[in-house]
């Protein structure tokens, strides 16, 4: 194969979401991967195992998905951009190392294709279950950013994404894809390597002598030296103060840490932010839908549009920091607000809250497959009424 | 007149000290041999990595001048390997408790040490979680107390040595904080080492564990060390149960096998090979 070797595999593809999410982490300089197998995200770490040795890269499949951050954060720390990908229980196993990676400012990307659960649930099933628990899995107060992909195409350009946000902010950043997205064959066109953008973490730019790793820029984020460059720093998952050194009982550091730990993704979330807007300039009910429902999601209001109903779509790409904005605006203009998920109730809880006085219809899914338009459609007439 | 500076100064972060340890501990005395070593071998400090977890000589991989990281609970281990793994030219160490190593981090230890990982892992075994108050954990002694064994403990405990062996470590040895020579000997062989390697550092912990079991000072479990202690060379691990009456110390393994890192790189080198070939 001429392609082989190649980080970025120019060109038009039939491609399966989980490959194109591998694709996409390579294009974005990915160079470590550290996993464990499960369904359905196994083909990530399948491709990644193929591909990483092709172009430099490492793929290591851990003991168990507590080893597998864990080692992400050792490579990232190491200085090469790393990624796990896992589903629902893996998930669960990794959540107080994302915190570790939150309260360390690594850099790291955490694919979750989410299947059903709770427990071991239906794992070739697709979920959206594991929204809040990408917010909140983790105990303390941190604030995740997390990307849901709705196509094959999206899931490779968010891939690059979550990397570029997680080497802006330093921080871990999850990509939070469904069994759908991650199994469904699609088209997807890859850029040549200079359409690609591609953000690295900042370097210190003072001598390893004045170097302190937890000292902010202005953007609240601190530069990063990796361990083997001269800079001899400490990293703690303790409290800890600019020089990195914990401090475990003053009040001041642990309000000074949290409150820029937490800021720097609130400060920017106008940055982060993305949603994706289809019909709403006129519309009476709006649709909010993430992931492969907003697919069903677009096919309803097209055919409602059809029907002689003024309904739009509110896509959203970013779950984590939630689009409060972009969810207000549309609150204000139409007359009641329809929520897909395919579980039992979690992003409609932010819905309701950012629409305030707006009317939210939710439509819960579990099991089988995605909403059908059909379905979607009598939700929104019933929201005409 | 200039201030004399101690001879382990550079090896030391001098701002964080003093450490947290009690008056007894053997935890100063593993720190003390680690940077000997690495004054000794004249390593370059910016290459080298201390990694630990969490416990009482958790906070040594911050005491030490070099690169370092405390990771979360158990995790220190896997957090090693993908440091090593990404940066192979790093000399990384982990240096952890019993508890952190061998509960809750014992599944990533038998995996390291059976990939063979380029890590070396130095355990201080204090008998017992020391910084939660002296509980029991998976090296108490059969008989002993701790505050959750308020009727003497009853489970079996690992033989550290043994469960590297048997998972694959290149080099294994067991001593005791009495043998600071040959612990530092030690240390310096592992480290020169490629392979996972495992050195198990008998460590008193009178405030919390031995005042609980009749050895008061540290000077009463040092004392104890002296008296169990036979140094037995390359002797089965097996039979090196740790007992009241004697602690069998020395080097169990020492054998060369090539490391997972050198395995990996070989097969990348020849997939990319294979790449340039066939164009």
């Amino acid at each position: 194969m001429a392609e082989k070797g190649r980080a970025v595999l120019v060109g038009k593809h039939f491609m399966q979401g989980d490959i194109a999410c591998a694709e996409g982490a390579i294009a974005a300089g990915c160079r470590f991967f550290a996993g464990y197998p499960i369904t359905p995200a196994t083909e990530i770490a399948e491709r990644m195992a193929r591909r990483l040795p092709e172009v430099g890269g490492v793929y290591v499949q851990m003991e168990d998905e507590l080893a597998s951050i864990a080692a992400v954060i050792g490579a990232s720390y190491a200085g090469v951009k790393s990624m796990t990908a896992t589903s629902g229980p893996g998930f669960s196993l990794m959540v107080e190392n994302i915190g570790l990676a939150f309260m360390t400012e690594a850099p790291c990307v955490i694919v979750n294709v989410m299947r059903g659960g709770p427990s071991t649930g239906q794992p070739t099933k697709p979920g959206q279950q594991d929204v809040m628990q990408a917010k909140w899995g983790s105990h303390g107060d941190y604030e995740m950013i997390a990307l849901a992909p709705s196509s094959v195409q999206e899931i490779f350009d968010l891939t690059i994404e979550a990397f570029n946000l997680s080497e802006t902010y330093r921080t871990p950043v999850v990509v939070l894809a469904d069994e759908t997205v991650g199994h469904m064959r699609e088209r997807v066109t890859i850029p040549e390597v200079d359409g690609i953008r591609v953000v690295n973490r900042k370097k210190p730019r003072v001598s390893p002598g004045e170097y302190a790793p937890f000292r902010p820029d202005e953007d609240l984020v601190p530069p990063m030296a990796c361990f083997g460059e001269g800079y001899r720093f400490y990293a703690t998952g303790l409290t800890h103060d600019e020089s990195g050194h914990p401090s475990t009982s003053s009040a001041e550091a642990q309000q000074k840490l949290v409150q820029r730990l937490c800021d720097k993704i609130r400060k920017n979330a106008d940055k982060i932010v993305k949603t994706e807007r289809t019909m709403l300039e006129d519309a009476e009910v709006a649709v909010v839908a993430y992931g492969i429902t907003s697919r069903s999601a677009l096919s309803a209001v097209r055919k409602a549009r059809e029907a002689g109903i003024k309904a739009g779509l509110l896509r959203l790409v970013t779950l984590w920091p939630f689009p409060d904005q972009q969810v207000s605006q549309v609150a204000k203009k139409v007359d009641a607000i329809v929520v897909l998920e395919m579980n039992y109730g979690q992003i409609v809880r932010e819905v309701e809250r950012a629409a305030k006085e707006t009317p939210v219809i939710f439509l819960s899914k579990l099991g089988e497959e995605t909403h059908k338009p059909a379905e979607i459609l009598q939700t929104i007439r019933r929201a005409c009424r | 007149m200039s201030e004399e500076l101690h001879p382990f100064e550079t090896f030391l972060r001098r701002e964080m000290i003093p450490h947290i340890w009690c008056d007894g501990c053997g935890n100063g005395i593993i720190l003390n041999c680690y940077v000997r070593v690495l004054k000794d071998l004249d390593i370059d400090l910016n290459k080298v990595v201390t990694v630990s977890g969490i416990g009482c000589i958790g906070r040594l991989s911050g005491y030490t001048n070099t690169d370092s990281y405390h990771t979360t609970h158990g995790r220190a281990i896997a957090f090693a390997t993908g440091v090593k793994l990404a940066k192979p030219e790093l000399n990384v160490v982990v240096i952890s408790g019993d508890g952190d190593l061998f509960a809750i981090g014992g599944n990533h230890f038998i995996h390291a040490a059976r990939r063979n990982a380029d890590i070396k892992v130095i355990c201080a075994n204090n008998f017992n979680y020391g910084m939660t108050g002296g509980q029991y954990g998976p090296t108490t002694p059969l008989d002993a107390w701790t505050t959750t064994t308020p009727y003497g403990n009853f489970e079996h405990p690992f033989n550290l040595v043994h469960l590297a062996v048997a998972s694959g470590a290149v080099y294994v040895a067991r001593w005791t904080t009495l043998h600071v020579r040959r612990l530092t000997e030690s240390i310096k062989k592992a480290l020169q080492k490629e392979g996972f390697s495992f050195i198990e550092v008998i460590t008193p912990c009178p405030e919390i564990y031995g005042r609980r079991n009749k050895m008061r000072t540290g000077i009463d479990m040092m004392n104890w060390f002296r008296k169990a202690s036979e140094i037995r060379h390359q002797s089965d691990p097996a039979e090196a149960e740790i007992t009241p009456d004697r602690i069998v110390i020395g080097e169990f393994v020492d054998i060369e096998k090539p490391s997972f890192g050198r395995l990996l790189r070989e097969m990348t080198a020849k997939v990319q090979e294979k790449i340039m070939g066939g164009k």
